[in-house]
């Protein structure tokens, strides 16, 4: 076991270092000065190259990325070129509205989507299966956007039963909190319940036909038993993976639903940086999802081990 | 044996079962009656698709939505099933009436501790404090022989061996004592030896409790071993019920005659030992053995084959017996080169290929060809049986045109229609498609014909068709056959030499005459007394 996560933790190097490099290439590779951005419509092109020399965009790339990578492995992120601030404090200020967002967004998905898929195996082939795939073709194929603002139309313009946008510190009033979260996680579960329900349901079917399942059913047990406790923990596995593998589209996703519902976390800081060719923010921001992704996929392996004892590293 | 007139706790009256439309027939059982006695053991016996498991999983209440019982009554102790509600057939699911499966292996949920599996049944059926309940479960693990039940309790399946996972089946169908236990082929999936200690424990459990068991099996050595009664089934239908020794000695009915006439012998037939042909394969301390590699663990290693040095003549069949782990089919796979041996040589005639190149091997890949246990996996789904004959020997160079040509001659070889050479696999029975992959491996003419199983999926009147094939072939083109069992009858019907393997070691190796006649090692004896049925030589009827 701790020879799996040492050797798992080991190869998150590798990872990090293409990621690395492929931001950096990108960012210095796609047109636009930042010293120009900087510098403001009025400035004159010596005002221009004074800022260049002084962000070290005058070196060649090469060195840029020695003096950069060298900076990061000393915990040191640089300074924001747009937000003039240093890009640690940045992210520490606008992580809690994206941290907040992802952890209701999950709870909501895995709560809502696992009954379903469970339900739409147990009744394969009926109007609440049917119903179920639709659901999950639409949640696929409907952008997140276009979710956001029909929720943000009937719930709080019709309706008026939430705010529509904006964002209150869990610090500062828990129900302010609470109404804001509400629509913008529902917005980025839909995707999410689409493909966790349709894993739900594909998983558990196979499981459905297995022989332990007939032998709890010889034992003169319910179906409500058989489902939970025979086949939903044996079709666990799978569902976590896909959980884990759909973290990326949550970190997509929080990009577009914070925009919209104006919540200023890490998706509307990247969209900021980048329209600002932010460099340091944005390198650090990928470098951020990149950790976290492989992270979380590696706890999610490890607790394979929680539901299978089968497994063992 | 009880024949008292006691109330059967079992019966099956005019029982009918349909089919779904498009089925090969109407009706999966028809018409069917019999009666389970207390205590008494009723064997159903019938070759797949003989209705067999249908009429289990109907006493049950356990059928697939698409089957339906049509007509007849089942009566559990006088009360009728078929017109029980879902919370009644619950309640007397475990209580009255238990089954015990075929596969003991995905038989138990994975990923439940035996013991919470087993205390599953007592919490949903009695009021049993926690206690009372885990002291009942140790009670009935210690009644199936179950080692330290204690730490048994705790195991999970995968921790255990198939034979004690069976007996943790047996543990959970009879904690609470039911009158009718249903087994359906419990013991196909298990090696000989447990195989019998399995078969015993059902006996000596069901005779104490008077239990009356209704068990179901395709194997006559099986039923020779434990029934008092036996029904025959054939597409459905009751062909002949009674006394097993009536019934396996005095068979009335054709379809019986066929079925036990096509038993195999354990008695060796006598075949002359010839040893003159020239020698087509010869292994020298064959041996593979597995490293696992790990980082921090000392790795472990498995000897899956130590030390085997085998030969097999021109015109020559040598089996290989032993159960399952033996390291039987390891050797087949080393010498077809599927995997690579690590230890010793292999001469395929005069060619040591156990260290060739994979590129030089190449060529002599045609000269060993191997023929699977399960025919339905061992053919590709999508492309016609020509072509899964052809590509061989069009590989090697051969054109279409006589490649397809010799396809024909094959598929005439196995009696198969030359004309459905068009055909996909699925369109063809299991015992058709072993055919075809017999023709397959013979298409690149072959001095050497390994069959791993060849002929254990196979239900017995066609494995019998099959054997004969087997050897009809090995005579007219002179091959070496290298044929991998664990069925001793089947070894003794078509072996000139046996070599019998446990735990990777060859421990007997000799004529077959010479080890059935006479086993001189004690893991051979311990194998042949386990042998069901085998102080039964099942009569050749004319049909």
């Amino acid at each position: 076991m701790l020879d799996f996560i040492a050797r798992r933790l080991i190869a998150i190097i590798p990872v990090l270092g293409v990621v690395a490099v492929f931001v950096f290439l990108m960012l210095r590779l796609t047109p636009g000065d930042p010293a120009a951005v900087i510098a403001g419509d009025n400035a004159t092109s010596d005002q221009i190259a004074d800022i260049r020399t002084k962000l070290g965009l005058d070196e060649p790339i090469w060195t840029q990325f020695a003096i950069w990578i060298g900076n990061v492995l000393q915990g040191n992120f640089g300074e924001s070129f747009f937000f003039k601030k240093t890009v640690a404090e940045l992210i520490a200020q606008r992580v809690e509205p994206t941290l907040a967002l992802a952890i209701c967004t999950l709870v909501f998905a895995v709560s809502i989507s696992v009954p379903i898929g469970v339900m739409a195996a147990y009744r394969q082939g009926s109007l609440i299966d049917k119903a179920v795939m639709g659901f999950s073709v639409l949640g696929f194929s409907v952008p997140g956007f276009v979710i956001g603002y029909c929720l943000i139309y009937v719930f709080a313009i019709e309706l008026g039963w939430l705010p529509v946008q904006g964002y209150v510190r869990i610090g500062v009033n828990f129900w302010q909190f609470a109404e804001r979260m509400v629509l913008p996680s529902l917005t980025l579960s839909v995707g999410f319940v689409a493909l966790i329900s349709r894993i739900t349901r594909a998983s558990v079917l196979e499981v459905l036909n297995e022989d332990y399942i007939r032998t709890a059913r010889a034992k003169g047990l319910s179906n409500r038993v058989v489902l939970m406790r025979h086949a939903l923990r044996n079709a666990a596995v799978p569902i976590l993976t896909v959980i884990g593998l759909g973290i990326a589209i949550l970190i997509g996703g929080a990009v577009v639903t914070e925009s919209v519902f104006g919540l200023p976390g890490l998706g509307r800081l990247t969209v900021e940086a980048v329209l600002s060719r932010d460099f340091p923010t944005i390198q650090t921001v990928i470098l951020l999802f990149s950790v976290v992704y492989v992270v979380i996929n590696l706890l999610i392996d490890i607790s394979y081990t929680l539901f299978d004892p089968r497994i063992r590293y | 044996m009880s024949t008292e007139p006691k109330r059967p706790v079992l019966e099956v009256r005019n029982l009918s079962v349909s089919l779904p439309k498009g089925a090969d027939r109407v009706h999966a059982v028809e018409k069917v009656s019999f009666t389970v006695n207390p205590g008494e053991i009723v064997c159903l016996v019938g070759e797949s698709g003989s209705g067999k498991s249908v009429i289990a999983f109907t006493v049950m209440g356990l059928l697939a939505k698409a089957l339906k019982p049509t007509s007849g009554e089942i009566l559990l102790e006088g009360e009728n099933i078929l017109t029980a509600g879902e919370e009644r057939l619950r309640e007397l699911r475990c209580t009255r009436m238990s089954m015990i499966f075929q596969e003991p292996m995905t038989a138990l949920n994975p990923v439940m501790t035996c013991g919470d599996q087993i205390d599953e049944v007592l919490n949903t059926h009695t009021d049993l404090d926690p206690a009372a309940r885990k002291a009942k479960i140790i009670a009935i693990l210690a009644r199936v022989k179950l080692p330290e039940p204690e730490r048994i309790y705790a195991s999970f399946p995968h921790q255990l061996s198939g034979g004690q996972r069976q007996r943790i089946m047996i543990a959970m169908a009879l904690v609470l004592d039911p009158v009718l236990l249903i087994a359906d082929e419990p013991t196909t999936a298990l090696d000989v030896t447990t195989q019998a200690e399995i078969l015993k424990l059902i006996a000596e459990l069901q005779e104490g409790q008077g239990t009356g068991v209704l068990f179901i099996t395709h194997d006559f050595g099986v039923v020779a071993e434990i029934a008092h009664r036996v029904a025959v089934l054939r597409w459905g239908e009751l062909v002949e019920m009674g006394p097993t020794e009536q019934i396996l000695s005095r068979p009335v009915q054709g379809y019986t005659k066929m079925l036990i006439s096509s038993v195999p012998s354990i008695t060796p037939v006598h075949r002359g030992v010839r040893r003159d042909g020239t020698t087509i394969l010869r292994t020298e301390k064959l041996g593979k053995i597995y490293t696992g590699n790990a980082f921090f663990q000392k790795a472990r290693v498995v000897k899956a084959a130590v030390d085997v040095d085998l030969d097999i003549r021109r015109g020559e069949t040598l089996g290989i017996v032993g159960e399952s782990g033996s390291g039987k089919s390891t050797v087949a796979r080393c010498i077809a080169r599927l995997i690579d041996p690590t230890e010793g040589k292999i001469f395929i005639g005069d060619t040591e290929i156990a260290t060739m190149s994979a590129r030089k091997l190449r060529p002599h890949r045609r000269r060993v060809q191997i023929v699977f246990q399960d025919p339905y996996r061992s053919m590709n789904p999508r492309i016609t049986v020509g072509e899964f004959i052809i590509e061989g020997p069009m590989n090697f160079g051969l054109g279409r045109q006589e490649a397809m040509a010799r396809a024909r001659n094959l598929m005439e070889t196995v009696r198969l229609d030359p004309n459905s050479l068009d055909r996909y696999p699925h369109q063809f029975s299991g015992g058709q498609r072993q055919r075809i992959c017999i023709a397959r491996a013979l298409a690149m003419e072959p001095e050497l014909l390994i069959a791993d199983e060849a002929v254990s999926a196979l239900d017995v009147s066609v494995q019998k068709q099959v054997l004969e094939l087997l050897d009809e072939i090995r005579v007219r083109l002179n091959l070496a056959v290298l044929f991998i069992t664990h069925d001793l009858r089947v070894a003794a019907q078509i072996c000139d030499y046996v070599a019998v393997m446990s735990k990777g070691h060859v421990v007997e190796y000799g004529s077959a005459e010479q080890v059935f006649g006479s086993p001189k090692a004690d893991y051979t004896k311990a194998l042949f007394a386990a042998a069901p049925g085998r102080h039964w030589e099942f009569g050749k009827f004319a049909a």
